[in-house]
């Protein structure tokens, strides 16, 4: 299966991932070729087969909705590229 | 080096026979000798880990000593270290100085073990050579122009070339397996949920498992003992109580059934390697264990099943890497999407940024039903395979990979060929069964593994077919010559 290289621009968007022209044309090709490894899949019959979520058939474990996390903003803040009064500081979203 | 185990090693620490700053001393001195040839280690912690052995001697002294004290280990620089650089292998976190201890690392604390420092290892993981790491590529302790297998490659290189006295190690897809086979040690990948993943940086949720990478099933019976069990802060981690693994490693093989797939020991297998695959397990039979031919007919449809799912879930757990919270965040950014999209083009690599792309494609609106869904009622499909077999065999034994140790570069370019490199490991995954990795004989002086297959919480019986074969044969005693 062959990508478009519209295609990748369109799935680098979605991914948030800013790649160079270069990158693009490379990773277009190569895309391409993982699809054509995972198409392998489309031959083999699942009909009634039920999908699986989890590799030992588990439902998620719940706990009480009770606060366990202690504060610990100033050390996780500490490694933070950019912090202001305890807060985490992005360029402006809203003019 | 030292060739002892664990418990010799542990002994002699308590009868005082040296210190575990002697030691830990030892294994730092033979890191700087070796450690800029072989790049299997990304952090070294000298100043830490000789404090830590200073607190082991004292404990030992004392009498209150942990299972593993005075021990040096090293630790894959995907399980967080408070207080010390957790990179996974990746630009994205080369400045990410970890705020806690993943539970793995917390365990080895408590058991007073010493640690040496972070294990290099493929970016985020993804990767079957250790050369998507950022910071270049291991290499193989047995040729220093082969790779060392991946992603544990920093890892398994690290305990081959006697770096370290055991190692801990991830495997997704057969990032334990395949570089324990590659570098001649033995790696254990136990049952998913076995050992908690919490602090454990995620690829792909739903396969991600820890474990041991030692020099013998003694070594990992003993490393896993301390790693497994239930922990509330991982969400998958099994409630089983844990076997007693050190226990189980003397029972007698006399009829075990052993599954032989026929689907891995076909005509594509390597015909020298199929021999050292065959010679392990006519040892098997003489231990008393008996060969059963079976089928896992699904094989082939495990590699592009796992490019599904592993890609899928990694474009949705490394979206969490936007450049606000930690991690690398790019120069300038010039809007809020200029600064997601710059510092993650920036700071991942090439091949996490293909799964990520690949993840997304397959998650993205129209295409579910034909990629995820697909992958995911395949992978039923793999695991009820393993199940059909479980019920006539006890374990499941053929090679770890297809082929030894490959040249540096000789597959970094094309992603698809190195994918396949997997082909007998990622069944095991997508199944969530445990496996194995031990040496047996090698082929042009390269070590090869045998893989072996438990059923779910098994371990203690991949642990007593592998040391019996271990007490039986020398293959796991062989190190590689390397010059100090």
């Amino acid at each position: 299966m062959s990508l478009k290289r519209s295609e990748v621009e369109k799935i680098a968007h979605l991914a948030r991932l800013a790649m160079s022209k270069d990158e693009l044309d490379a990773v277009t090709g190569d895309l391409s070729n993982i699809l054509d490894l995972v198409a392998q899949m489309e031959e083999a019959d699942t009909g009634g087969v039920e999908p699986m979520a989890h590799p030992l058939h588990m439902a998620q474990r719940l706990r009480a909705d009770e606060v366990t996390e202690e504060d610990r903003r100033e050390q996780f803040q500490a490694i933070a590229p950019l912090t202001e009064a305890g807060l985490y500081l992005v360029p402006r979203v809203i003019e | 080096m030292r060739s002892q185990s664990i418990s010799a090693l542990a002994q002699s620490l308590r009868a005082g026979e040296f210190s575990s700053v002697e030691l830990t001393r030892e294994y730092l001195d033979r890191i700087a000798a070796l450690n800029p040839q072989l790049n299997s280690y990304i952090t070294v912690c000298e100043e830490s880990a000789l404090q830590e052995a200073e607190l082991a001697d004292r404990r030992i002294r004392g009498g209150d000593a942990g299972l593993l004290a005075g021990i040096p280990i090293a630790h894959k620089d995907i399980f967080c270290s408070e207080g010390v650089r957790t990179s996974c292998g990746s630009r994205m976190l080369d400045n990410f100085i970890a705020p806690y201890d993943a539970h793995v690392v917390s365990r080895f604390r408590e058991a007073g073990a010493v640690m040496l420092g972070k294990t290099n290892m493929d970016e985020f993981a993804m990767g079957s050579s250790n050369e998507t790491s950022y910071y270049g590529a291991v290499r193989n302790p047995w040729h220093p122009e082969r790779v060392a297998g991946g992603s544990s490659g920093g890892s398994a290189a690290a305990v081959a070339a006697g770096l370290c006295v055991a190692a801990t190690g991830t495997d997704t897809g057969g990032s334990i397996r395949q570089p324990a086979a590659f570098c001649g040690i033995t790696g254990l990948k136990p049952t998913y949920g076995r050992v908690s993943r919490f602090g454990m940086i995620a690829f792909a949720s739903s396969l991600d498992q820890g474990g041991p990478m030692t020099r013998s099933a003694e070594d990992a019976a003993l490393m896993l003992e301390v790693m497994a069990g239930f922990d509330e802060r991982d969400s998958t981690s099994a409630e089983q109580p844990v076997a007693d693994y050190r226990a189980a490693l003397e029972q007698d093989l006399k009829g075990l059934r052993i599954g032989v797939p026929k689907e891995y020991m076909d005509a594509a297998l390597d015909e020298e390697i199929a021999a050292s695959v065959q010679l392990a397990l006519d040892e098997y039979v003489r231990l008393g264990a008996e060969l059963v031919e079976i089928s896992l007919p699904n094989t082939h449809l495990a590699v592009p099943t796992y490019y599904v799912v592993a890609p899928a879930e990694c474009s949705s757990n490394l979206s969490r890497f936007d450049g606000v919270r930690y991690g690398y965040r790019c120069r300038e950014p010039k809007d809020l999407e200029d600064l997601y999209k710059r510092s993650r083009g920036e700071g991942f690599g090439q091949e996490v940024k293909r799964r990520i792309m690949i993840g997304t494609y397959a998650l993205s609106a129209g295409y579910y039903d034909a990629y995820y869904l697909k992958a995911q009622k395949l992978r039923h499909r793999i695991s009820d395979d393993f199940r059909a077999a479980f019920e006539k065999v006890d374990l499941i034994m053929g090679p770890t990979a297809p082929s030894t140790a490959f040249g540096l570069g000789e597959k970094a370019d094309d992603p698809v060929n190195m994918y396949l490199c997997d082909i007998y490991t990622i069944a095991a995954n997508l199944a969530g069964l445990p496996g194995m990795s031990i040496p047996v004989r090698p082929v042009d002086g390269m070590p090869v593994g045998l893989q072996l297959i438990g059923n779910y919480f098994d371990e203690g019986r991949l642990l007593n077919a592998a040391h019996r074969l271990q007490q039986e044969s020398n293959w796991h005693l062989a190190t590689p010559v390397t010059s100090e």
